[in-house]
């Protein structure tokens, strides 16, 4: 088999044992890698109705089909856990020099299981497995701990994928570092924190051998000379931080808790003025020709030095989002982040909830007392320097840091519960999770796209806001295509995020990013690298599947329709500025656009599947025990 | 960090526009092994920290130590381009040229057990495969002498111009 091992890694925490699946080349066909490979690993891992942070969760890792090739953009892999934010699937993908390294060791994917019993540091050298007491690098942060490691191992090949303070005090949106990019949302850093595994270090050495090297080649060099071009400018350029200004301009970005759309310090806070005033270099994941991550740093005042690299998501969240129009503060914020290891962006978001429940006088000054502050402090919108000690706070579960690190859904059920208070209809979340920095209320097909999305409301799983935003269809209104626009989103992502390959090189195939225009050289990819011959529809196939055992898993978690929700604020609340002010998706509205989902999906009405839909995907097993 | 004092060109790479892709170090180990393997690439990068970032190869050193260190007279130097070659038949995988070299640019083939390092793929007619592939442009074939010709003329616009342009 080209392009696999055959292999999975079984490591068992508690035990400190390891043993070796193999899988075959028909279960590698379906489920190929990344979220898919890694969340069908849940699936036959896990105990179905376990919590997040049992022994029961495994922690499984699914490498990508084209890590470790000259394939641009490939090196990333896929981390399935059951999400302590959601309760549902918890899926995330990192790039890098990880994901290679784990393919040269002759890795296809690494499960692990149970909970150890001091803090573990799993090192994977080749075929050898290692456990080692991770005691000397607790409290580091994650680039920290990465480089520890090198230098405890001499080599500095080894890579490593990681959790910081966040993580090890099990903030509930703790994420997974590696190489400086984050498995970013669902709380990975939680779960490793909960198992006491605060690394897994990978040493491959092995070459990397595929079906058809020549075919292979050509492909790469000019899609890598393709990647130079227009269709990655915005990318290369100002990064995605270019979206703050076109998000402001229509009226979509989300400012103060997502009470508005547009914020007026928009320009201050904009990609063009970050690229202008912070930049420090533009760096790459490993194997990609892009080079989409603008460092960006703090240049002088009581920050001078934070740096870390600032996109889209992570910007708004803690700077319109908190009323900030100061980058040094912005930067600062995500960089506490990053370096913790949290998600930047249910961080920024808890923090504008808290921030709001404080300017409607539920919080008082008294409720962020810590070591520094002994009488509390104010935490108003725009107000950087608190946001920053709370940041702090929450990344120590310091004083009310620990009820903020839980998300902004326990926090706010858990105020409400003590104080008879209704904070829960400014907590932004939807199954848990705390949503992009699109706001849905202007954008009908991608409030249902983030009602419907398994790992909750998350604009990398879909993309349904393209024909919102492209004029495809009216943003402001609800019609019968939009569950076939759903769904045809929601599955292309998956391929993306299946293979893995970062999305930012889909229109440097053909120039055109739509099926037609991507899938004919993916599917040259994957038979230069496998030997197979996977034609148009068995890429669209790759996508569905994805979807589906994600689905799956959470039905069998208990998932039921009324889960597809959307924020109270979205559906209630309408904004008072701006292009998008006035507008609400009613609960009659996204009823009937879940309808036309489930309908497009061959769905039940309740949102189940069929067994002939999921034995006609090849998951018999899993028609079994889920299917109607 | 030691400079070399080569007479000869050497592919070099810009840390300023280098991203730290290492799509060279896949070119190079395909070029020259048929796999993708970053432990066997001639070229390497590093990375430093989060934003120092460049990538390495031999740089044909005048007189170069690793020549002069190997005790089995393995190691030749090409008096031409300054490409140093290794006699397969003498290496016997001492380390000592990879222990000599300044610039980490020597490795040890663990399969073949014979010292390894760029030798600009001189055996291609279009030259270092790792230059024509890298997408940033950041990896050239210099000479010393060129890099301080560059040099000079980058200071004078810094600090005449105000502008630094290349690089």
């Amino acid at each position: 088999m080209y392009g696999y091992h055959g292999k999975v890694l079984h490591i068992d925490l508690k035990e400190k044992k390891h043993w070796v699946e193999q899988k075959p080349e028909d279960w590698y066909k379906k489920y190929i890698g990344g979220v898919s490979m890694a969340t069908r690993l849940c699936w036959e891992n896990i105990k179905p109705g376990c919590d997040a942070y049992s022994p029961d969760n495994p922690v499984c890792i699914a490498n990508g089909i084209f890590a470790g090739t000259p394939v641009p953009v490939g090196g990333k892999y896929g981390l399935a856990s059951k999400s302590p934010m959601t309760g549902f699937i918890g899926d995330s993908l990192s790039g890098s020099w990880f994901a290679i390294a784990l393919k040269r060791a002759g890795w296809d994917a690494v499960v692990i299981h149970d909970i150890s019993d001091n803090w573990v540091n799993i090192f994977i050298d080749d075929d050898r497995v290692e456990f080692r007491d991770a005691t000397s690098l607790l409290g580091k942060g994650t680039y920290e701990t990465e480089e520890a490691i090198r230098e405890l191992l001499h080599d500095d090949q080894v890579r490593s994928a990681t959790i910081g303070p966040s993580g090890e005090n099990m903030v509930r949106y703790a994420n997974v570092t590696n190489d400086g990019r984050q498995a970013g949302r669902t709380g990975h850093g939680a779960v490793w924190g909960s198992k006491k595994l605060k690394a897994v270090s990978v040493r491959g050495t092995h070459g990397i051998a595929v079906a058809d090297p020549d075919t292979l080649m050509k492909l790469s060099f000019n899609i890598t000379k393709e990647a130079q071009g227009p269709h990655t400018s915005k990318y290369r350029i100002l990064g995605t931080s270019t979206n703050v200004l076109n998000m402001n301009k229509l009226g979509l970005l989300p400012t103060r808790n997502y009470s508005e759309g547009v914020f007026e310090g928009a320009e201050m806070v904009s990609g063009e003025y970050l690229h202008e005033h912070h930049a420090v270099k533009t760096i790459a994941c490993a194997q990609c020709p892009i080079a989409c991550e603008q460092m960006s740093m703090v240049k002088s005042g009581p920050y001078e030095g934070a740096m870390t690299g600032i996109e889209y998501e992570c910007l708004f969240a803690n700077g319109p989002n908190l009323g900030i129009s100061d980058l040094n503060y912005v930067i600062k914020l995500i960089s506490v982040a990053d370096h913790s290891g949290m998600d930047a962006m249910s961080m920024g978001i808890t923090i504008s909830w808290a921030m709001e429940t404080y300017e409607r006088k539920i919080f008082t000054s008294e409720d962020f007392k810590c070591n520094s502050h002994p009488d509390g402090f104010p935490l108003n919108f725009g107000d950087g320097e608190s946001a920053v000690f709370v940041a702090e706070m929450i990344r120590d579960r310091e004083g009310i840091g620990a009820l903020l690190s839980e998300g902004t859904r326990i926090a706010s059920q858990t105020i409400d519960k003590e104080r008879g208070t209704e904070t829960w209809k400014w907590a932004m979340q939807s199954k848990g999770l705390e949503p992009a920095g699109y706001d849905a209320r202007g954008l009908k097909t991608f409030a249902l796209g983030s009602s419907v999305g398994t790992r909750g409301p998350c604009h990398n799983r879909s993309a349904a806001y393209d024909v919102d935003i492209q004029g495809v269809v009216d943003r402001f209104k609800v019609d019968e295509t939009r569950g076939e626009h759903a769904k045809d989103s929601e599955e292309y992502a998956a391929v993306y995020d299946t293979l893995p390959l970062c999305k930012f090189i889909r229109r440097c195939f053909t120039g055109k990013a739509d099926r037609a225009g991507a899938w004919p050289t993916i599917g040259q990819l994957i038979n230069a690298t496998t030997g197979w011959d996977l034609k148009y529809e068995d890429i669209d196939a790759i996508g569905s599947r994805a979807v589906t055992i994600k689905k799956a898993f959470n039905i069998r978690e208990g998932w039921k329709r009324s889960d597809d929700s959307l924020p109270w604020r979205w559906m209630h609340d309408p904004m008072t500025k701006g292009p998008s002010a006035g507008y609400v998706t009613t609960e009659e509205e996204l009823e009937y656009m879940k309808d036309l989902y489930y309908k497009a999906k061959g769905w039940t009405k309740e949102g189940l599947i069929p067994k002939e839909n999921l034995i006609q995907l090849g998951m018999e097993d899993v028609a079994d025990q889920i299917g109607v | 960090m030691p400079t070399s004092t080569s007479k000869y060109q050497y592919v070099d790479c810009d840390p300023d526009k280098c991203i730290g892709c290492q799509l060279c170090e896949y070119v190079c180990s395909y070029t020259k092994t048929g796999e993708y393997n970053s432990y066997r690439s001639r070229i390497r990068t590093v990375r430093v920290d989060e934003v120092l970032i460049t990538a390495i190869a031999c740089r044909t050193c005048e007189n170069a130590p690793c020549v002069r260190a190997c005790p089995k007279d393995a190691l030749d130097q090409d008096p031409k381009t300054g490409i140093i070659h290794v006699d397969t038949t003498k290496c016997d995988a001492c380390a000592w040229c990879v222990e000599a070299c300044d610039f980490g640019a020597i490795s040890m083939n663990p399969a073949t057990k014979l010292a390894e390092m760029c030798d600009q793929c001189e055996e291609l007619e279009e030259g270092p495969q790792c230059v024509k592939w890298c997408p940033k442009e950041a990896l050239f074939i210099t000479t010393p002498d060129q890099r301080a010709q560059k040099s000079r003329r980058e200071l004078i616009k810094e600090e005449i111009i105000g502008t630094k342009t290349a690089g």
